[in-house]
């Protein structure tokens, strides 16, 4: 056999990974559709007043966009674990978390970029003001990342795991506060006219502390539930 | 010393060390305990603003003390666990859980009691509270994770990545909560060289936390106890303590 130097492998996995869900495209709409459907169900359930909306649309969107990734979350090993292409995975001579970030990477470009582009149609069914549309897309683009890097960790632990779908969100999503946090503040002092600078380098040091430290964590997860 | 750590790590001299040891701590959570509360409940003064419900203070601080201390407690005996492979500490780590989500359930209880007289309404999204309740529920999802799995061995190991992540979010969600609000009144026993909090409370409050601490120390091995007697179920020892007894 001939050895496969590590940067061909990573390639081989983002694209095993990206020719996968463009084989399967209908679950690749689902995330979306729900995303949709509930900022939809917002002001069905409290006002179609637009002022009212307008302050809740960061917090909505942003709601949304968390439950979107947590469901989408499982997809990133559990098939994989089910046929056993993760034990040849964790095989292959290449460092485990390397791997796992090219494939964090491949999920976000399925689940967390499609985000963005739905994101400004939806804002505008919230009243959100156009001139923040550039505010809540940069807070997508550093947040989003960031919760399939974190929710990485929360499937590699579960993924060993018949009914790991409840406890999955258990785990994840009070990992994913300050997420939340900086980021529908981020939107909600722009949308006020204040200085939003802060906020955003927060979520850029959120996203280089997980890229730095969540794929190790989620190398071991992977190791013990494969055990 | 190391000699000593290394034997103690073997579960039958564990078992024995920890039964004397829990009662030891029992005795001084009692010692400490009484006098406190005595001093807390009668024989301290009312707070010059918030008058006799301040009493409230001697429970509500200690336990929000130990709920975080009980947490880094058991991702420091998790990692302990994982990395040496000591099962004792991975027991440690275990039994802890449960002991910690109390105390935090218990410093949000007291915390709503408090908040009713003070803040005019029990619950108030206040940084404190708010990054309490958080550290319930990463409490809850621990305890979750390890009933989910069934082998000791994994669900030890899983557990404790999952408290080494929770120990580096903590500081992150305490502090994102903390800039997103606060109502909360500061910290008046840490600042080290003048605390704000006169003595005559100073004391018992600080009694108060040794006892707790000491009731969690008490707690957490007698839970120990019951897991080594459970996991050595077929070993000679314990066969042999089952059998004189």
């Amino acid at each position: 056999m001939t050895e496969t130097s590590l940067s061909s492998a990573l390639l081989a996995t983002l694209r095993r990974d990206l020719l996968l869900a463009y084989r399967h495209r209908s679950q690749l709409a689902n995330p979306l559709v729900f995303f949709t459907i509930v900022v939809t169900l917002f002001p069905l359930g409290i006002s179609p007043d637009p002022v009212l909306l307008q302050t809740l649309a960061p917090g909505v969107v942003w709601v949304a966009a968390l439950l979107a990734a947590m469901l989408s979350l499982e997809g990133m090993f559990r098939s994989d674990f089910d046929d056993g292409t993760l034990e040849q995975i964790v095989l292959s001579p290449h460092p485990l978390s390397l791997v796992v970030l090219s494939k964090v990477l491949a999920h976000w470009l399925i689940s967390g970029l499609p985000l963005l582009f739905l994101a400004p149609l939806l804002a505008l069914l919230l009243h959100m003001d156009p001139a923040v549309m550039g505010v809540l897309l940069a807070t997508l683009a550093l947040g989003t990342p960031v919760l399939s890097l974190v929710g990485a960790i929360g499937v590699a632990l579960t993924v060993g795991l018949r009914r790991g779908g409840v406890l999955l969100s258990l785990l994840v999503l009070p990992l994913y506060i300050p997420v939340l946090i900086f980021a529908a503040g981020a939107v909600g002092n722009a949308d006020a006219g204040l200085e939003v600078t802060g906020q955003l380098a927060l979520l850029g040091a959120l996203l280089a502390l997980s890229v730095a430290l969540a794929p190790l964590a989620a190398a071991a997860a992977l190791r013990i539930s494969l055990n | 010393m190391w000699n000593w750590i290394h034997r103690l790590a073997s579960p039958k001299r564990f078992y024995h060390f920890a039964g004397s040891a829990s009662r030891w701590f029992g005795i001084a959570a009692l010692l400490f305990g009484l006098p406190g509360l005595y001093l807390a409940l009668f024989n301290s003064p009312p707070d010059y603003q918030q008058g006799e419900s301040v009493r409230i203070m001697y429970v509500h601080v200690p336990a929000a003390w130990l709920s975080m201390f009980v947490y880094v407690n058991m991702a420091a005996a998790a990692t302990v666990g994982m990395v040496w492979r000591i099962k004792v500490a991975s027991a440690v780590a275990h039994a802890s859980a449960p002991i910690g989500a109390w105390f935090t359930f218990l410093a949000l209880v007291t915390g709503s009691l408090w908040g009713k007289p003070m803040w005019g309404t029990w619950w108030i999204w206040d940084a404190r509270l708010t990054s309490e309740l958080i550290l319930l529920f990463l409490y809850l999802g621990y305890i979750a994770l390890q009933n989910a799995i069934e082998d000791r061995d994994t669900a030890a190991r899983a557990t404790a990545v999952l408290a080494l992540v929770g120990v580096v979010n903590i500081p992150i969600i305490h502090y994102s909560v903390e800039w997103w609000n606060t109502l909360h009144q500061g910290a008046t026993v840490t600042k080290l060289d003048r605390p704000s909090i006169h003595w005559s409370m100073l004391v018992p409050l600080l009694m108060m936390a040794i006892s707790f601490t000491a009731l969690y120390a008490a707690v957490v091995l007698r839970r120990v106890r019951c897991e080594i007697l459970d996991r050595e179920q077929r070993s000679g020892w314990v066969r042999e303590l089952a059998g004189k007894s």
